[in-house]
């Protein structure tokens, strides 16, 4: 597949404190996006996942490494004309209306005045401004400027959309318009690269993430491989259990049995101590109501990878 | 077409402030009240009206021009404005040159409204054109582009508070390097004369925009020394721009 984003040994320093001493807050950074892709970019705060999206797009500068965007070194002016960006908690010019600045958008993309003004009123339509657009932006909400905000990063049609945090901060009915519209978004073949915080938000909407930590990519993938492979326990549910099996399960089990209405409930580590719990419990003439094996959820996997790089 | 639309959005941006109509309406209160003081003198009301107008052009014009020039920037990076902007397919300066150009269409409605104000009230008080009484404000109108680009090249690192001190420095340093090169080139001994005009070749030299005393005394004013004084104007901006640009050109908007 044709790579979209290509980034390679991307390093930034910033000087900081009093003496201005050199801080390294992204090392070497190897990362490549495929077109069509929604690629999640995860990590804590201060992680270095702003200062990535601002390489992307050119808000600063890098200290070593290239990025390239559609095959074009991110240098050149043109390789900003497909691409599309959103920023952490956006604010626009409180004196204009919501169409003046979308349409200044597509000036600053060379845009016609009759190209413009179609998309402009597409997208006040699709981010559901249409009855705001002529409000000057300082009377918008958080959510209307997060919308509009969406709105400026399409306007030149993008072929890649770069979001930085584009659920912070927002209600969980602003929230779900949002990921319609990024939905919306991957179903017209769009790349999408977004940082987050909220992870179901990213488990519904990534195909692949990396995480982020000090700087540094820990992990990247495809995220049903990455929470498939991931077994975290095996959850069985057995009824008709004799004090003598519930012995040797207990023998078996990473966790204490629990009593529930449907039956007692065995959390087994692997696959192996599952077979053994089961030959027992036909033995013993219990009967199974479920067998569930309990794959990691993104937020575990995450909480991993960061607790895994403080040690 | 990029540097216009930033331009022209800079300047709708900025004609919207309610702070700059208040400027403006207590800057025409003062220019109108000068025909009030005129009216107590005898014989020189129109040169009142005409001295206390272009004074009050030229103080509420730097005012406009310090009080906009030093946000012009810094609020961009500061409210993160400037993200959206420079994430789009712009080159740097262009977002520059707009911003300055955006400003100085404000300054030129803003001072235009005040020098025609001036010049009806004088046309009113003495029942004829004052011939040079707009071109006088047109030349102090340079003088303001030049604070504008001080202020812009300032706020491209600084911070507007540190600004507006470095800009007003240089605006009265600048007001009076015509008199201290004369104070230097006659009193001074030869290493302060030295330091002297290495600073009047810095700093820039305002007073040379100053015409309307001329004017108002109906003095004769040399059109090759105007001419002197617009290019000296516009090289000193071109230099200013260029130096912005390169600060701003390799800037971290962190």
């Amino acid at each position: 597949m044709e790579p979209v984003i290509k980034i390679e040994g991307l390093c930034k320093d910033f000087r900081v404190g009093f003496w201005r001493r050199r801080t390294r807050v992204l090392h070497s950074l190897d990362l490549t996006v495929h077109r069509g892709e929604v690629f999640g970019y995860l990590g804590p705060n201060g992680a270095g996942k702003t200062t990535t999206l601002k390489l992307l797009t050119g808000l600063i500068l890098p200290t070593a490494g290239t990025v390239r965007l559609l095959g074009l070194d991110l240098t050149q002016v043109a390789a900003k004309g497909q691409i599309g960006f959103l920023p952490e908690n956006p604010y626009f010019y409180d004196y204009l209306t919501g169409r003046e600045f979308l349409d200044f958008c597509g000036q600053l993309f060379g845009l016609r005045a009759s190209d413009r003004r179609e998309r402009v009123g597409r997208l006040l339509r699709l981010t559901e401004l249409e009855e705001a657009a002529d409000r000057q932006l300082r009377k918008y909400s958080k959510g209307m400027v997060q919308r509009l905000g969406l709105a400026q990063a399409l306007v030149n049609d993008p072929s890649l959309v770069i979001l930085d945090e584009p659920m912070s901060g927002l209600d969980p009915l602003g929230r779900k318009t949002m990921r319609d519209i990024i939905l919306k978004l991957k179903t017209e073949g769009r790349t999408i690269f977004f940082s987050s915080h909220i992870l179901p938000d990213v488990e519904v909407l990534c195909d692949r993430v990396g995480i982020l930590v000090a700087g540094r990519l820990r992990d990247v993938g495809r995220l049903d491989q990455i929470l498939k492979t991931e077994l975290e326990s095996i959850e069985l549910t057995l009824q008709r259990v004799s004090p003598d099996l519930s012995a040797t399960l207990l023998g078996l089990a990473q966790a204490p049995i629990l009593d529930q209405p449907d039956g007692v409930l065995i959390r087994l580590p692997d696959e192996q101590r599952l077979d053994l719990a089961l030959r027992a419990a036909v033995a013993a003439g219990a009967r199974v109501v479920s067998v569930m094996p309990q794959h990691v959820t993104l937020e575990a996997h995450f909480l991993r990878e960061v607790q895994g790089a403080a040690l | 077409m990029k540097i216009s639309s930033i331009a022209l959005n800079t300047f709708r941006e900025a004609i919207r402030d309610r702070i700059l109509y208040s400027i403006l309406a207590f800057a025409l209160f003062l220019i109108g009240a000068s025909a009030i003081v005129a009216s107590l003198s005898i014989g020189q009301e129109g040169r009142i009206v005409k001295d206390l107008g272009l004074a009050s052009c030229s103080l509420f014009g730097t005012f406009i021009a310090i009080f906009l020039g030093i946000g012009l920037v810094f609020k961009e990076i500061e409210r993160r404005t400037i993200y959206t902007i420079i994430a789009k397919p712009i080159h740097r300066f262009q977002f520059l040159l707009g911003k300055y150009i955006g400003l100085v269409l404000t300054l030129l409605v803003t001072v235009g409204v005040m020098a025609l104000l001036v010049a009806g009230l004088a046309w009113a008080t003495e029942g004829h054109w004052t011939s040079g009484l707009l071109g006088a404000a047109a030349l102090d109108f340079l003088a303001l582009m030049i604070v504008t680009a001080v202020a812009l090249l300032f706020s491209t690192f600084s911070t507007p508070t540190l600004s507006a001190i470095f800009t007003l420095a240089i605006f009265v340093i600048g007001c009076l390097s015509g008199d201290l090169k004369l104070f230097a080139d006659q009193f001074a001994e030869p290493g302060l004369r030295l330091i002297i005009n290495g600073m009047y070749m810095i700093l820039p030299d305002l007073s040379r925009f100053q015409t309307g005393a001329q004017i108002v005394n109906a003095m004769p004013v040399a059109p090759l020394e105007i001419a002197w004084t617009v290019m000296y104007g516009l090289a000193y901006i071109l230099m200013l721009l260029l130096l912005a640009i390169g600060i701003f050109q390799r800037r971290d908007f962190k």
